[in-house]
């Protein structure tokens, strides 16, 4: 245990694992804007820049900005007005937004005064604050991966259960049906359910639909890992005896062979939310999953399917960093548990 | 010889498994393609009815997988709505691009893991061990969407390189060797990212595996009869660590074609992946369920070249 939460790599990930739940969770608090708020007149500004020395060679302690203002010889381009600085508070007051759904506040972690915008990963094509929406995309997209996660690994659990306990022709068949769903290449399979499922539908639904089609397609593997240990479990001597006292199947799957499968299931858990993060995303990005003008970081990378956003705008790559992140996060999660796993085994 | 025709009976049901599952698939999706066409006023219902019956969806679905599979056994793979050809021929050519892309990925990505893991197993904690340690670990976290945007916006930014597609203009007039190095130089980013892409598994477990290997009790009585360092390395670890990597093969075409979907989608590389995309948004279920099982042909393919190789190389399955 001390060796595994003494590795400072996993310590590190932790962190901004941590972190990265929290902002993303908290999205409403850590975003400055709403992640529909548009500035018409500023498509494509970049990230704005923090500042400590001012035009007069003062230092100030308080970082502070500048506004971006449109260069009159150039199309999207901006620069600087230096005339005016605004200084970056913590704690302001802003739009108003709602915490889980529940209660509503004003409070953000920072921002700056009316009448200057902070961009920190710059604006898209509407002049909407990036960084919010790569925030509030988060919520989307993660959720999306969690929920997926869940309803994969509940099938998995259920059918490969069912499978190794009971055998035979259950078994049978459903193993082969696995190893069906394990042989076609899963986003063609994704693309292929999502092809016969409606199209013109409201963004909730398609986002539960789109959920469901992730989680539905990726029971096979955790299906396989299960029904091996409740196979090599059912045959300890200990579950013989519990029979022997008359336990029901219930019984025995509940309290003797269950808990072997928890820790496998806890990897796979972890190794499942990035994948299937990433499947969201993917999805999004061809126009299949959720759309405008609903943030998700799938639909926010589609942005650089345009020619002159690729090359132009780099900022538009934003997402890719918590993507990259959140992927990080997870798998080093997967190696601490699995680690763990064979350190008590 | 036993264990080769079993396997590949089992990709024969694989097949006809798969070909079932996409059909049950499209029968429980409310709507089709003639759902559009309703709502164009200028098309009757009663052309729709005609449509449908044509193309024989007004059938239950064990009468049209049955006409389907006629259909792919007398190589027309059924019949496109939106393009009003055989599937087949709309396939073909996108299953060769495809089939180029992934195969010149694979064969370079073995050809740059086999060597790197090998250097990192026998000098572990070396400096080029770290450095692939490290670089695994990088390459592992990011998605292969963001790799094929980022290396296509370097290729655009420094002009040395095609933005996309599998042709220059003009390609019908050039030589041989011109056609070959114009496809070459628009291979480079497609390939560049499934290569990037699929290093990192690969280098760990050829590392894993001659790691293994290498601690072996024969590895050491090899060593105490004076052969040199290569060829230990090469006749004797590698043969022996090759079982579980020829497996690896196998099972990695399935990611390689998923991922190979995303690039061409992204470069525009004029494979199946594109027109997989196209017929989902439009609902062309023959083309939908073509693709899927000519992708899942390619795995399968896949996963038998792995078993014959597995043949090949270990007595044991040839024997037993």
């Amino acid at each position: 245990m001390t060796r595994i939460a003494s590795a400072p790599k996993t310590v590190t990930a932790s962190i901004i694992f941590v972190l990265l739940h929290l902002a993303i969770g908290f999205a409403g608090f850590v975003a400055p804007y709403d992640p529909s708020a548009q500035n018409r007149d500023l498509p494509y500004a970049p990230p704005t820049r923090l500042h400590f020395v001012d035009a007069s060679r003062h230092l100030h302690l308080r970082p502070f900005v500048y506004r971006w203002s449109a260069r009159p010889d150039a199309f999207n381009e901006y620069e600087e007005s230096r005339e005016h600085e605004y200084p970056v508070h913590f704690f302001v007051s802003g739009e108003q937004y709602k915490v889980a759904g529940l209660f509503s506040s004003r409070t953000h972690l920072f921002g700056v005064g009316a009448s200057a915008q902070i961009f920190l990963a710059g604006t898209d094509s509407y002049g909407r604050d990036q960084f919010s929406r790569i925030l509030y995309g988060g919520q989307i997209s993660l959720t999306a991966g969690v929920l997926a996660t869940a309803i994969s690994l509940c099938l998995g659990l259920a059918i490969g259960c069912f499978s190794g306990f009971y055998g035979r022709w259950v078994d049978e068949s459903s193993m082969r049906l696995a190893e069906l769903f394990l042989i076609l290449p899963w986003l063609y399979l994704l693309l292929a359910v999502r092809a016969f499922l409606p199209l013109h539908i409201t963004p909730t639904q398609t986002f539960f639909l789109v959920v469901a089609v992730i989680g539905a397609i990726g029971w096979a593997r955790p299906a396989r890992l299960v029904r091996g240990i409740v196979l090599s479990a059912k045959t300890q001597k200990y579950v013989t005896a519990s029979r022997g006292f008359g336990a029901s199947d219930a019984h025995i799957l509940h309290r003797h062979i269950l808990p072997h499968v928890y820790g496998v299931l806890l990897t796979q858990a972890a190794l499942l939310v990035p994948q299937y993060v990433i499947a969201e995303v993917t999805l999004s990005f061809f126009g299949l999953g959720l759309g405008e003008p609903k943030p998700s970081w799938g639909n926010l990378l589609a942005n650089l399917q345009q020619y002159s956003v690729l090359v132009s705008y780099w900022w538009m790559f934003a997402p890719a960093l918590p993507l990259a992140l959140i992927s990080l996060g997870y798998l080093s999660i997967a190696n601490a548990v699995h680690e763990l796993q064979s350190a008590s085994a | 010889m036993n264990y080769l025709m079993r396997r590949a009976t089992h990709a024969m049901l694989l097949l006809i498994g798969a070909s079932a599952l996409c059909f049950l698939f499209s029968d429980l999706a409310p709507g089709s393609f003639f759902d559009e066409m309703k709502l164009n006023p200028q098309i009757t219902p009663a052309t729709v009815a005609v449509l449908r019956s044509q193309y024989g969806l007004d059938r239950p679905l064990p009468l049209r997988y049955v006409r389907w599979a006629k259909s792919v056994l007398q190589g027309e793979w059924g019949y496109s709505f939106a393009y009003n050809v055989p599937v087949r021929r709309l396939l073909s050519e996108r299953a060769w691009n495809t089939l180029i892309l992934t195969m010149t990925a694979t064969a370079l990505a073995w050809l740059i893991a086999v060597p790197l893991g090998m250097w990192a197993a026998s000098h572990t904690d070396g400096r080029v061990d770290r450095f692939s340690r490290g670089a695994t670990s990088f390459l592992l976290c990011v998605p292969e969407l963001v790799l094929v945007l980022g290396l296509l916006c370097i290729a655009i930014r420094t002009h040395a390189l095609p933005p996309g597609g599998m042709r220059s203009a003009g390609f019908e007039q050039f030589g041989l060797w011109a056609k070959l190095r114009d496809v070459a130089v628009h291979l480079v980013v497609p390939a560049g990212t499934l290569v990037l892409a699929g290093l990192p598994m690969l280098v760990r477990h050829v590392r894993a595996s001659l790691v293994e290997v290498l601690k072996a009790p024969f590895m050491q009585a090899a060593r105490g009869h004076g052969i040199s360092q290569s060829r230990l390395r090469l006749r004797y670890a590698l043969p022996a660590a090759a079982k579980p990597l020829i497996s690896l093969f196998g099972l990695s075409v399935g990611t390689l074609l998923s991922g190979s979907l995303l690039v061409e989608v992204v470069t525009g590389w004029p494979g199946l992946g594109p027109l997989l995309l196209e017929a989902a948004m439009s609902r062309d279920l023959y083309v939908v369920v073509g693709v899927v099982l000519s992708s899942t042909i390619f795995m399968v393919a896949g996963n038998l070249l792995a078993d014959f190789m597995l043949v090949a190389v270990d007595p044991r399955i040839r024997l037993g």
